[in-house]
């Protein structure tokens, strides 16, 4: 399958990294040129310098004909713009995006967007390390 | 009213000091401290210092019943969310939203948000109404119903000098609704108007027709 991931933090670059060498076609997207540094040196996927806001951006990155994207940058508006307009403009089958502010995930989750919240499922995995 | 704006630059700083002086409540909300206390210290306790895109700080100040949200930081995607917060937390019956990047109209309208202003475009379409080399002005944009208003100077060499209006062939869908003549006074043209160089002529069209309509007067 296509993929476009959007940001190239630590998350990014593992997914990228392991989808990559799962076979599939992966076009990773930053607006920094050295997050790419993380990237692993076997990647044989895309790198692409762009702002995953800006939809001709996107569009270079392949998202028209994308099977999924997913949207891991630091900042959950950016996440959550950027999710909507894979989801509303360009119709991407598939589109999951990281949310830190679990109230805001909890509202976008209701909105239909695929949401994966770290913030509430660390903390529950850290309770469950301490009352083990 | 009660109205709730996100963002205390320079644009919520002149707006909401506007909406006070039109006697309406008005809260601001803005993530930087030393924004906040300028503006206090000018405007008297309207600025709370918080995201506007967390629904604790929109609760605090009481969202829930406020008659409109209006978002203009500098950045599309905050005041994205603000809005969307807003209409789905807290039921916000008209909502605001500035936006930097005009690209993302069609993106922020499909989202529900009711009203978008580009700031960009703003300022584009003023300056160009400046340069006089460009022969069509966009006024004003009927948004709900999908038109525009421009306005078409006619120079010497323009095709529709010296031609009735009905001699003209006009898009579907496109109307001149009003001719102001150089030294003349403004006339609702009719369809045996006969354009003059210098006129400037007023016309409502669909968006998609306005290279059309620029064609039918200007010529190509």
């Amino acid at each position: 399958m296509k993929v476009v991931i959007m940001g190239c933090g630590r998350v990014g670059a593992r997914l990228a990294g392991l989808l990559d060498s799962d076979g599939h076609s992966v076009t990773i997207l930053d607006t920094d040129a050295t997050s790419f540094r993380r990237l692993p040196s076997t990647f044989q996927g895309t790198a692409l310098v762009g702002n995953g806001l800006d939809q001709e951006a996107l569009k270079r990155a392949g998202v028209e004909e994308a099977d999924a994207f997913v949207a891991v940058t630091q900042g959950d508006n950016r996440n959550v713009m950027a999710a909507q307009i894979a989801k509303h403009i360009f119709e991407v089958p598939k589109v999951v995006c990281r949310i830190y502010d679990p109230l805001r995930q909890e509202l976008y989750s209701t909105l239909g967007l695929e949401t994966l919240g770290p913030t509430t499922i660390f903390a529950q995995m850290l309770r469950e390390k301490l009352e083990s | 009213m009660y109205i709730v704006v996100i963002g205390g630059g320079r644009l919520g700083y002149y707006l909401a000091k506007a909406l006070l002086d039109e006697d309406h409540e008005v809260v601001i909300v803005e993530k930087s401290a030393d924004f906040c206390k300028i503006i206090n210290d000018e405007l008297g306790g309207v600025c709370i210092c918080g995201d506007g895109c967390e629904t604790t700080t929109l609760a605090e100040i009481g969202t829930g019943r406020a008659d409109m949200l209006i978002a203009v930081t500098g950045d599309d995607e905050d005041n994205l969310v603000a809005c969307q917060v807003a209409k789905h937390k807290f039921s916000v019956p008209r909502t605001i939203a500035r936006m930097r990047n005009p690209q993302n109209e069609a993106i922020f309208k499909k989202l529900g948000i009711d009203v978008t202003v580009s700031s960009t475009n703003v300022i584009f379409e003023h300056i160009q109404q400046e340069v006089p080399t460009h022969s069509l002005t966009h006024l004003l944009t009927i948004r709900d119903r999908g038109l525009e208003i421009v306005e078409i100077k006619i120079t010497p060499e323009a095709i529709a000098v010296g031609k009735r209006v009905r001699e003209l062939s006009l898009p579907e869908g496109s109307r001149l609704t009003l001719v102001i003549p150089e030294k003349q006074k403004p006339r609702v043209p009719t369809s045996d108007t006969v354009l003059q160089d210098g006129d400037r002529v007023i016309a409502v069209t669909p968006p998609d027709a306005e290279e059309a309509l620029r064609t039918a007067l200007m010529g190509s």
